[in-house]
């Protein structure tokens, strides 16, 4: 029952004038929209009651198209222009598929990303993806009885920007309008959360046909808060097909699957999925081929000849699994709830997994493949403006990669760590590196590694203005701010003179498509060598520092100094300015720089004296007081 | 036949009254609309008609016209939290129905 608020004089609404929302779960296997009707989320079925709509396209000669069931009925007998796991090819160009080789299809290297050929011509994931939401949209208005106002799509945590372009291009083309794009985790929770009224956190593990999504929630009083996400936008329930469909192969001494003819690849992937779906249920599964050449080859596949299959894909989620787990800082006695999503889940294998993991039941009540469209759909009636206002939920999301800016020696300082929540403003105190420099260029950068060279930059600009001074002697703040809509913006300050410079940025503007999570991976395994660089560079830092400040006293105060205590430190600083020039070892250089302190120790001393004797002179005790 | 608020919502409309920064009180209302048949209304009050009746319950004013009236005797105004929502809530004795959504109700 839908609760009412108060409207100014004249001005309530009449009652059931909702603007018609969906939530879409745009999926790699199946999609399906699901809306809001008499304050119910349900998933939407077609005319033959299916909920499921297969994400597989089929493109005919002549310009028509199959679509869903049908399209996958005849999948086997036309691989080629029959375009399934689109999904995998959102945003991506050909190099990014590893997988290309495996895959029936023609592939073209299209501007940015792969287009695929086929008998109407060459189709973009773009087009295809269009296709299957037009279906959906078409659905969801038939029984609706109006045209959508705006539509929730959901996408992977993992997604990065081209992705996400992608994906609402995608819409734009199938005459939908987005409403927003969101992490199909969070569409996860919502549908829990909201139905249960759940607070606590929770892990929501979401194996899809295609891809592995983990992310870990905080639900408290009605706010949402992403903590961390990880995953593979590459692991899902089409490879434990093809484990099936290559164990198969190995069995009757076929090579590899592609050594098939594209019509038999995809009836065995086929024969592996049914297998898979009734191992799910049963003990163990039959599996069959019709030869191309004559002739039908047969294997059983028991449960745990399956589950061996299965065991390298499943350690794979529960390694992404830990990875966020450590990213949110959690323990597993902080999970309060662990939530299944994606059809891939019916697998014992999966639940058995992360129950271990877990050490807890996951939550299964509401159906798998729903409750991502479900959320989405709750979403979706909201941003429409169907809830009540004041009913509106706080979303927060995570900056999926660090925001710093450069420093001297090529390193980054970040700012904003990697899974911070949104929104978040940072600040941080830097300062001057020469004496009297009166400018500083700023250059904010993405990622997770120490130096600017491995890093994405993403802006540049100038604090002009500062008062001369001595380096180290300014105070900059540098402050670092992103919105809920995740636009960034930094601004530099100059704390005594007020002076000021301000630059806004959308971080994941223009990234690659694999980028962000390239970037990730290369920072996991260079950390070491970042360690030791960024130790590197800081001592170079600090030496040229110390040689600055060295010239700068003696061509001041020399005369304070002794010759041979001159000849002294000349000698220290040529040593340490040889480690600087031949990249020497950070050891040798910080024992050379350690050497030149000491020798100019006692000259700083003596110019302290020099200056404070020069401020005392000619006063008294009294006029100091 | 009168109108009542619970205490919750009575300190609900008190603070949105606050909040709007000025106002008579609360108007309830009935139309001809929606699924089943009437529909409620909810308003901020400025000026009041001829055929409106004043009640006062837990030290706010609710204001129903004569005609929604017969349809809303007896009812209680209530102001509830059901998980991340809040709003208000009609409990109608005179209402045999209510539509799913409970914006519109049948008697």
């Amino acid at each position: 029952m839908a609760l009412m608020q108060i409207a100014e004089p004249g001005q309530s609404a009449a009652p059931h004038q909702h603007r018609l929302a969906a939530g879409i779960d745009l999926g790699t296997t199946n999609s399906l929209i699901a809306t809001v009707q008499s304050a119910v989320a349900r998933a939407l079925p077609d005319e033959n009651g299916a909920l499921l709509l297969p994400s597989v396209v089929r493109y005919l000669p002549g310009g028509g198209i199959e679509l869903g069931h049908e399209a996958q009925d005849n999948q086997a007998s036309d691989p080629q222009n029959t375009i399934a796991s689109v999904k995998r090819f959102m945003g991506r160009s050909l190099s990014d598929l590893k997988e290309a080789a495996n895959l029936p299809y023609k592939f073209t290297d299209g501007s940015g990303m792969v287009g695929i050929s086929t008998v109407a011509g060459e189709r973009s994931p773009v087009q295809v993806s269009a296709e299957i939401l037009t279906a959906l949209r078409e659905r969801a208005e038939a029984t609706m009885g109006g045209p959508l106002a705006g539509v929730v799509i959901t996408v992977p945590a993992y997604f990065d920007d081209a992705q996400r372009q992608a994906t609402k291009d995608a819409a734009r083309l199938a005459g939908l309008t987005v409403l927003r794009l969101l992490n199909e985790p969070t569409a996860a929770a919502i549908a829990y959360g909201l139905d249960k009224a759940a607070e606590g956190t929770f892990a929501i593990y979401d194996l899809g046909g295609g891809t592995f999504d983990i992310s870990i929630l905080s639900l408290t009083k009605g706010v949402f808060e992403v903590l961390a996400t990880g995953g593979d936008s590459a692991l899902g329930g089409d490879d434990f097909d093809h484990a099936i469909a290559d164990w198969f192969c190995a069995q009757h001494g076929i090579n590899t699957l592609a050594a098939l003819a594209p019509t038999q690849q995809r009836s065995l992937l086929a024969a592996a999925r049914k297998a898979k779906e009734v191992l799910s249920s049963n003990d163990s599964a039959p599996l069959s081929l019709t030869r191309a050449e004559g002739g039908v080859i047969e294997s059983t596949l028991s449960r745990s000849q399956f589950a061996e299959l299965g065991a390298p894909l499943i350690a794979k989620t529960m390694s992404a699994t830990k990875r966020a787990m450590r990213d949110a800082k959690l323990g597993i006695d902080d999970i309060t709830g662990v939530v299944l999503v994606g059809g891939s889940t019916r697998m014992p294998l999966a639940r058995d997994a992360v129950r271990e993991f877990f050490g807890r039941d996951p939550l299964v009540d509401i159906d798998p493949d729903q409750v991502v469209a479900i959320g989405a759909a709750l979403q979706a009636n909201v941003l429409a403006g169907n809830g009540a206002s004041g009913s509106e939920w706080l979303l927060l999301d995570v900056c999926p990669l660090s925001l710093g800016i450069e420093t001297m020696g090529g390193l980054v300082e970040k700012i904003i760590p990697r899974n911070s929540t949104l929104p978040i403003a940072r600040a941080q105190e830097f300062t001057t590196f020469k004496d009297g420099q009166t400018a500083m260029s700023l250059h904010v950068l993405q990622g997770e590694r120490e130096t600017v060279a491995h890093c994405r930059s993403l802006a540049r600009f100038e604090l002009r203005g500062i008062p001369p001074a001595m380096a180290g002697a300014v105070h900059i703040r540098v402050s670092f701010q992103i919105d809920a809509d995740g636009l960034l913006s930094v601004t530099a300050r100059e704390q005594v003179s007020g002076v000021e410079a301000h630059i806004e940025v959308k971080p994941s503007y223009g990234l690659g498509d694999t980028e962000i999570s390239a970037m990730l991976q290369d920072a996991i395994g260079s950390s070491k060598e970042d360690m030791l660089l960024r130790a590197l560079r800081e001592a170079q830092v600090d030496a040229r520092r110390m040689l600055d400040a060295t010239e700068t006293a003696l061509a001041e105060d020399a005369a304070l100094l002794a010759p041979d205590e001159i000849k002294a430190i000349h000698h220290a600083m040529f040593m340490v300015g040889d480690m600087l020039e031949t990249d020497a070892p950070v050891e040798e250089l910080r024992i050379k720089t350690v050497a030149l302190g000491a020798v100019t120790d006692d000259f700083a001393a003596r110019r302290m004296n020099a200056s404070i004797r020069k401020a005392l002179a000619g006063r008294t005790m009294d006029t100091l007081a | 036949m009168s109108v009542s608020l619970t205490p919750a919502a009575a300190r609900h409309v008190e603070k949105s009254l606050a909040k709007r920064g000025g106002g008579i009180g609360l108007r309830l209302a009935v139309k001809t609309s929606g699924c089943s048949g009437f529909a409620y209304t909810l308003e901020f009050v400025d000026k009041l008609n001829e055929d409106d009746q004043c009640f006062e319950s837990n030290g706010m004013k609710v204001i129903v016209d004569s005609r929604s009236l017969a349809m809303l005797g007896g009812t209680e105004l209530d102001f509830v939290r059901e998980g991340l929502n809040e709003g208000f809530k009609f409990n109608n004795p005179n209402a045999k129905a209510n539509c799913g959504c409970g914006e519109s109700f049948a008697v």
